[in-house]
């Protein structure tokens, strides 16, 4: 085996490079670049994947027709359904229940409980889960929760850091409610004995995060939604609430202009079950395995868009279909890795984006498209990027000057995750820099939502991820795992208020879908492509160019 | 624009390996492995759950968050020549040549049902709902199977003795995979007990924020409303210029 010869996990080449680092690193202990005017930013944007050329198109069918957005969601919009509905037998329900809530990370999950608190009895709960429950982009979130509760911090301060951060698209009542439940959320959650870092007097650590104007970033070392996701999914648990794994949903039912349940799918045998279902709460997450313009991604392994495909079909509304986050440091080298994300934590904690020639050329906490955008410039504009042996270009990430700056062995502290992650490919990021480049990170449109995670579909809920509307055109850090247990809790306690005064079921019909069917022939679209997803394919090309379908 | 459009590109072309899969002609060096059995030559760059797929498997279990964090991909494999057997995460691991291995797709493990509102914060919780706890016979197999390195046997001697802040402590970065569980001869379920104690430990062992309380209080009495009122209703150009005139805490 003629492999590359590794020094502490880096080829000669790049070691070579890392020196020109070190070298400039007792200069940048003090120095950190200006953040850009409001001018720099507009100008470097134009290099983001959402505003460079080429890469959408208009939506042609549907509540949304002509609304752009990536090709690679359009094409999931455009796309023909997984049954036949008249197939479907109709005539012998599963599982009636009054509230469905489908997808298990921490909107969903929170959904549930907050149901459950609002007097809705457990084994009236039905919580569905593609792969199993907690497998989420919760539960690999990193970097922290945001809520303004310290003395000098307000919630109108979060609000304006919020819409600002979202290029102000991001819909008022909204924004609103999130900011003002944060607080209240870290509570509950303290109270249901999650561990949020404390400074050794016991009081919370409160971190930077990109794009906010203060310290209100709440964290559990850098496994944050691991930390929220596991006390939640313990606590939903006890309350023995039935719950399916290995069983996503493959398409709604309506009644009318009602949601009534929907179609789960055994991922295992293929065999469908149906739900009948008063209240049917969304919380499926984001979209990162669509690779998104070819970039790597974060996300989990589920994270196909699943949640508007098919709301969208039963006439739900979307919105900022158009942007997309990319985070500016996923991983770029070892190639095992690329595309992790590496938290903005470590930037709030003190790490520098530096060139090849070892220059700190960017403010460390720019929103994170502009952040993102200005990375690219700096590898393929400018061309002071570095190359990887697989030819990918990444820059620093200057880690070690988190340890200069807080205190030997904190990176082992705080980053226990990222450590290990680097460790494993021998890499010690407390002694030397680590590459890094955007990677495709988060939904930030979906389907549109109200304060209480209402659609425009009457017995449908959206929560997390899936909706639209809380982030606008970017979000910031901390306020997705905010995003999913705020509107998760007011879905769940909205969904049982609407189930406490609605007390019959409708009808379950696939009516929805045969329209949508009928739309699409009129727009002249072929039956090419199928959706949901469900899951991506890496099979290899060479196994799949000598499959046979047999079974 | 021309430019702009070539740098997305590029960037998609560099991407390929990890975006579509890998192509057998970038391809340099290989090596052979053993899924449940049957050999296949697959990229020596590889992790163990992208070389299942490089093989042709399409994963419905064993597989999720891909990046070591939710502990899915617990997988069991002995490397050539060797008689031990190793734990670890398919994700996080990378192929060796001649290595044999099969993934856990699911840990049959009892969790205890409790509420820890009316639990007392002593060692009798443990007692009461894992008892099997005291059988630990301190043999140290769970920790040596631990895919996070964590000091698990610590920590279930540290449940036996009470002491919750070690039991978070140690178990903090827990994943929940199960290879603890599955390997121990005592039959504890280590990751459950641990779950049990972080929670009690977080409720009881530390403090709740005197401002956080306060917080909470000030907004369910409405103290933000007014300024919740007068910023929702703001136009775009009077909150950028808020937002342009924010001021930022010093570091």
């Amino acid at each position: 085996m003629a492999e590359i010869k590794l020094i502490d996990g880096y080829p000669e080449y790049m070691r070579r490079l890392i020196e020109k680092v070190e070298k400039t690193r007792p200069k940048r202990v003090d120095y950190t670049p200006p953040p850009m005017s409001k001018q720099e930013q507009e100008e470097v944007l134009k290099l983001h994947p959402d505003y460079a050329p080429g890469g959408k198109r208009a939506i042609a069918v549907g509540p949304n027709k002509g609304d752009v957005g990536p090709n690679e969601v359009v094409d999931l919009l455009e796309a023909y359904p997984l049954i036949e509905p008249d197939e479907i037998d109709l005539s012998r329900v599963d599982y009636d229940t009054d509230i469905l809530i489908i997808g298990g990370g921490l909107a969903g999950t929170s959904a549930a409980l907050w149901a459950n608190n609002q007097g809705i009895a457990a084994d009236r709960i039905l919580l569905v889960n593609k792969l199993r429950h907690g497998d989420a982009n919760s539960i690999m979130a990193e970097g922290g929760t945001q809520a303004a509760d310290r003395e000098i911090d307000s919630v109108q301060r979060h609000y304006l850091d919020t819409i600002g951060g979202g290029h102000f698209a991001n819909k008022p009542e909204v924004v609103r409610a999130l900011v003002e439940d944060a607080p209240f959320i870290i509570k509950w959650l303290i109270e249901m004995g999650a561990i949020f870092d404390r400074e050794a007097n016991g009081e919370l650590v409160e971190k930077w995060g990109g794009g906010t104007s203060i310290k209100r970033m709440h964290s559990c070392r850098d496994y944050t939604g691991l930390e929220e996701l596991r006390v939640i999914r313990d606590e939903f648990r006890n309350r023995q609430i039935p719950c399916l794994e290995q069983f996503p949903a493959i398409e709604l039912f309506t009644e009318g202009n009602r949601v009534t349940g929907a179609i789960l799918w055994n991922l295992e045998t293929g065999e469908y079950k149906i739900v009948r279902a008063k209240a049917t709460i969304l919380a499926t997450g984001g979209f990162g395995r669509l690779h998104i313009r070819g970039f790597p991604t974060t996300n989990h392994y589920g994270a196909t868009f699943d949640g508007p495909v098919i709301a969208y079909r039963a006439g739900a509304k979307l919105r900022d279909t158009d942007t997309v986050q990319y985070h500016p440091t996923g991983a770029a080298y070892p190639i095992q890795i690329v595309g992790y994300l590496l938290t903005e934590k470590l930037r709030s904690s003190g790490a520098q984006p530096v060139n090849v020639d070892g220059e700190a050329f960017v403010f460390p906490l720019e929103p994170r498209d502009v952040e993102a955008a200005s990375f690219i410039r700096e590898c393929y504009v400018r061309n002071k990027g570095i190359t990887t042996p697989t030819g990918l270009r990444g820059i620093w990430l200057d880690t070690p000057l988190i340890d200069i700056k807080n205190g030997k062995g904190y990176i082992a502290k705080a980053f226990p995750a990222m450590n290990r992650l680097f460790k494993r490919h021998g890499i010690d990021m407390a002694k030397d820099p680590v590459l890094v480049f955007p990677t495709l990170h988060y939904q930030n449109g979906g389907v549109e939502t109200d304060p209480w995670g209402r659609t425009n579909v009457e017995g449908l809920w959206v929560a997390g991820e899936v909706s639209g509307g809380v982030h606008g055109k970017n979000r910031l850090m901390g306020n997705s795992t905010l995003d999913c247990l705020v509107f998760g809790r007011r879905s769940g306690i909205n969904a049982a208020e609407y189930v406490k005064t609605h007390t019959t079921a409708g009808n379950i019909t696939l009516e929805h879908v045969k329209k949508y069917i009928d739309m699409l022939k009129q727009a002249g679209i072929k039956p090419e492509r199928r959706a949901p997803i469900l899951l991506p394919d890496y099979r290899g090309r060479a196994a799949l160019a000598r499959m046979i379908d047999i079974f | 624009m021309e430019e702009k459009n070539n740098i997305m590109e590029r960037i998609a072309e560099a991407n390929r390996p990890v975006t579509t899969g890998v192509d057998e002609k970038d391809i340099k060096d290989w090596v052979t492995i053993y899924i449940m059995g049957k050999g296949y030559r697959v990229p020596a760059d590889l992790t163990i759950l992208t070389a299942i797929e490089y093989a042709g498997y399409r994963l419905l279990r064993s597989v999720g968050c891909r990046q070591g964090h939710c502990g899915a991909c617990a997988t069991v494999f002995r490397r050539a020549g060797e008689y031990k057997l190793q734990a670890d995460l398919a994700c996080q691991t990378r192929v060796e040549d001649g290595m044999y291995l099969v993934q856990i797709p699911f840990s049959p493990a009892e969790k205890a049902i409790y509420d820890i509102s009316k639990e007392p914060y002593d060692a009798s919780v443990f007692m009461k709902y894992y008892p099997e706890v005291a059988r630990c016979v301190s043999c140290n197999t769970c920790t040596k199977s631990c895919p996070q390195d964590l000091e698990v046997m610590d920590y279930v001697q540290a449940a036996i003795r009470g002491d919750f802040e070690l039991v978070a402590d140690n178990s903090f970065d827990c994943i929940q995979c199960g290879l603890c569980a599955i390997r121990c001869p005592a039959e504890i379920v280590q990751y459950h007990v641990a779950q049990l104690g972080r929670r009690m430990y977080g409720r009881y062992g530390l403090s709740m924020p005197e401002h956080l309380k306060k917080r909470v209080e000030e907004i369910e009495q409405g103290k933000f409303k007014e300024a919740m009122d007068n910023i929702t209703s703001k136009s775009r150009e009077e909150l950028e210029k808020m937002y342009a005139e924010r001021q930022r805490e010093p570091d």
